[in-house]
């Protein structure tokens, strides 16, 4: 095809113009198979995303036709500066991020240690990791809502012939106890994953520094610190980054436990019960652009902080 | 003679005691390595107690279900929760449903995704890193923050309570994922088979189908999975853009399960809990023949990152 270009002035190495024709054609060539897949982020991501701060500035309402879609510049926003609702959800759903992150990674960081010291059935004990993550949220969920059965659960049950309480508690219904049964399923469900992810990590650490270490008598607590710690940490900084996004939209688990009960509502549960149940579209907007932002905050704070490490 | 006999009657004795030694310290790390089993065994009992529950509840009755005290394990077993989930209509349509709308958002995906991740992984272009970054920032992208604009697109194309808008809204967490991925994985193969496709004439595109796709396929294998596992699994677009029972996923019918014979008083949890069995069963023993080939996926997917 560009065969008819005019004649330009002749190089002095004729290779390298093939090479930047054949670039060109391979350019071409990249974008057109890019096409399909930058045209459905666009349709299903980029777009939805502009639809959404747009709405944010307007009174859109579910149920069009009865109210024409009017301009309420900041309006939505003022409002949400005041919503307690929301400020509440807010603080939850960080709550619910910090323990569930925290415990996650303690316990995730136990475990790998445990299969990364090599044991017969290694194999069997990765493979069992990885079920609880195959499994949908909301099955762990209902599984662990009729564990915490006030009458009939095994909780109560195990915990009374241990007599550790003295009657049944309603784990989830009772407002001291709600956060830290939904906290339980997460950690339970999500643990074995951050371990494996963890664990992968670990792997790739060369085992010669180890050998050198013992060889100087290093104890095992210092190895970890010294050798295992500063090697895992993109690992570590990687996953931490993953888990806490993940934590921050949480929906699934609070749904089946609580439904949209005030008290126990995350940030996702708010919005969503606001822009299907309410309809109220606009203000809904307003809340996503708001927990986008938080959790765009959060993703600055890591790799600012990642930034630093490599450093 | 006699003293090579005698060196080695002394040195099968010295091997004789290291052996015994060696046992004997064996023993001591046995005794040492009992907390370090015993840690094992807590890992286990709490990984794989809630599953054995949900178990027993499915295969006890009724009676003994919501009795108390609490039984540990069916001393009366009955399929009667099983037969009475997979005669009820709505489960067998959130089976269906699931079933479609998973495999249909794997395929589009795979084929979407392994044509993008081609070009990012194989080809040096303006833009190429540029393209990269963008998909992994939507990998990252809540979804939550789209929803009403969504909801709004979907009802205006008439999609609502339809599975087509679920397989549309479900593009966004696999298809980026699936680039992703598999562009890690193009990345990393050897270019001479490429090479030696180019020399003998073969297109671009030629490449792709017959030389590059065969090489991948573990890693779309992997990669379908994961996309068939996270679509199978959705909960917050299947309950905002579905309506009508005969609609729903599985996830939302399990969460709105009233069973057949379940009173408005009682949750029918041992109906719950043998379709929990049901759906889960699938995947359990997926994930565990295909664990390495999964490991592969989530490390290239989140690590390498």
């Amino acid at each position: 095809m560009s065969v008819i270009q005019p004649a330009t002035p002749a190089r002095t190495f004729p290779r390298r113009r093939r090479s930047t024709r054949l670039q060109r054609k391979q350019t071409r060539l990249a974008w057109f198979m890019l096409v399909p897949a930058l045209a459905v982020v666009a349709v299903v991501a980029i777009y939805p995303l502009g639809l959404t701060v747009y709405q944010s500035f307007t009174n859109e309402q579910f149920l069009a036709g009865l109210q024409p879609v009017d301009f309420v510049g900041l309006d939505n926003y003022r409002y949400l500066l005041d919503d307690t609702i929301f400020r509440d959800s807010v603080v939850l759903t960080i709550k619910f991020t910090v323990i569930t992150v925290a415990f996650e990674f303690v316990l995730g960081m136990i475990i790998a240690l445990v299969v990364n010291s090599g044991f017969k059935g290694r194999g069997v004990m990765r493979a069992v990791m990885l079920v609880p993550w195959a499994i949908p949220t909301v099955i762990s969920a209902q599984m662990w809502k009729w564990m915490y059965n006030d009458i009939f659960g095994v909780i109560n049950d195990g915990l009374l012939r241990l007599h550790i309480i003295d009657h049944g508690v309603a784990w989830i219904s009772q407002p001291s106890t709600a956060l830290a049964s939904v906290c339980a399923v997460d950690i339970w469900k999500t643990t074995p994953f951050v371990a494996l992810l963890l664990l992968a990590g670990m792997q790739v650490i060369p085992t010669d520094l180890y050998e050198a270490a013992n060889v100087d008598g290093v104890s095992k607590w210092h190895q970890f610190w010294r050798i295992t710690m500063p090697l895992l940490m993109p690992a570590i900084l990687v996953t931490l980054i993953f888990r806490t996004l993940d934590a921050l939209r949480v929906f699934d688990v609070f749904y089946v436990f609580f439904g949209s009960r005030p008290d126990t509502q995350t940030m996702a549960i708010y919005d969503q019960n606001t822009i299907v149940t309410v309809g109220d579209v606009g203000y809904g907007a307003a809340v996503s652009v708001a927990i986008f932002l938080i959790i765009g905050l959060f993703v600055v704070i890591y790799t600012t902080f990642m930034r630093v490490q490599e450093r | 003679m006699s003293v090579a006999l005698d060196t080695d009657r002394a040195a099968r004795a010295k091997a004789l005691a290291a052996r015994q030694r060696a046992q004997r310290r064996s023993g001591r790390r046995l005794v040492k390595r009992i907390p370090f089993y015993l840690l094992l065994a807590v890992i286990f009992f709490f990984a794989l107690f809630p599953f054995y529950w949900a178990l027993r509840s499915a295969f006890t009755p009724e009676r003994d279900l919501f009795a108390t005290p609490v039984q540990y394990f069916p001393l009366d077993p009955t399929l009667d929760h099983f037969r009475s989930v997979l005669s009820s209509g709505e489960f067998q349509d959130a089976l269906l449903n699931s079933t479609i709308v998973a495999v249909a958002v794997t395929l589009l995906a795979l084929a979407i995704g392994s044509l993008a991740a081609y070009a990012l992984g194989r080809f040096q272009f303006r833009g190429r890193s540029a393209t990269l970054y963008l998909m992994l920032s939507m990998t990252i992208f809540p979804q939550i923050a789209i929803l009403g604009a969504l909801y709004t697109s979907i009802n205006r194309l008439g999609l609502y309570n339809s599975l087509g808008a679920l397989i549309f809204s479900y593009m966004i967490f696999t298809l980026p994922f699936t680039v992703w991925v598999l562009t890690s994985f193009m990345r990393a193969l050897p270019k001479d088979l490429e090479e030696a496709a180019y020399i003998d004439g073969a297109s671009p595109l030629q490449v792709f189908y017959r030389v590059m796709l065969p090489l991948v396929a573990p890693a779309l294998v992997t990669t379908g999975l994961l996309a068939f596992i996270a679509a199978w699994n959705e909960f917050l677009y299947a309950l905002s853009f579905t309506a009508t029972p005969d609609k729903r996923t599985v996830p939302v019918a399990i969460v709105s399960f009233t069973g057949e014979s379940g009173s408005a008083f009682q949750t029918p949890w041992g109906q719950i809990m043998a379709a929990t069995i049901i759906v889960t069963l699938p995947l359990i023993v997926l994930t565990l023949i295909l664990q390495r080939r999964i490991l592969a996926g989530l490390t290239a997917g989140a690590v390498k990152g």
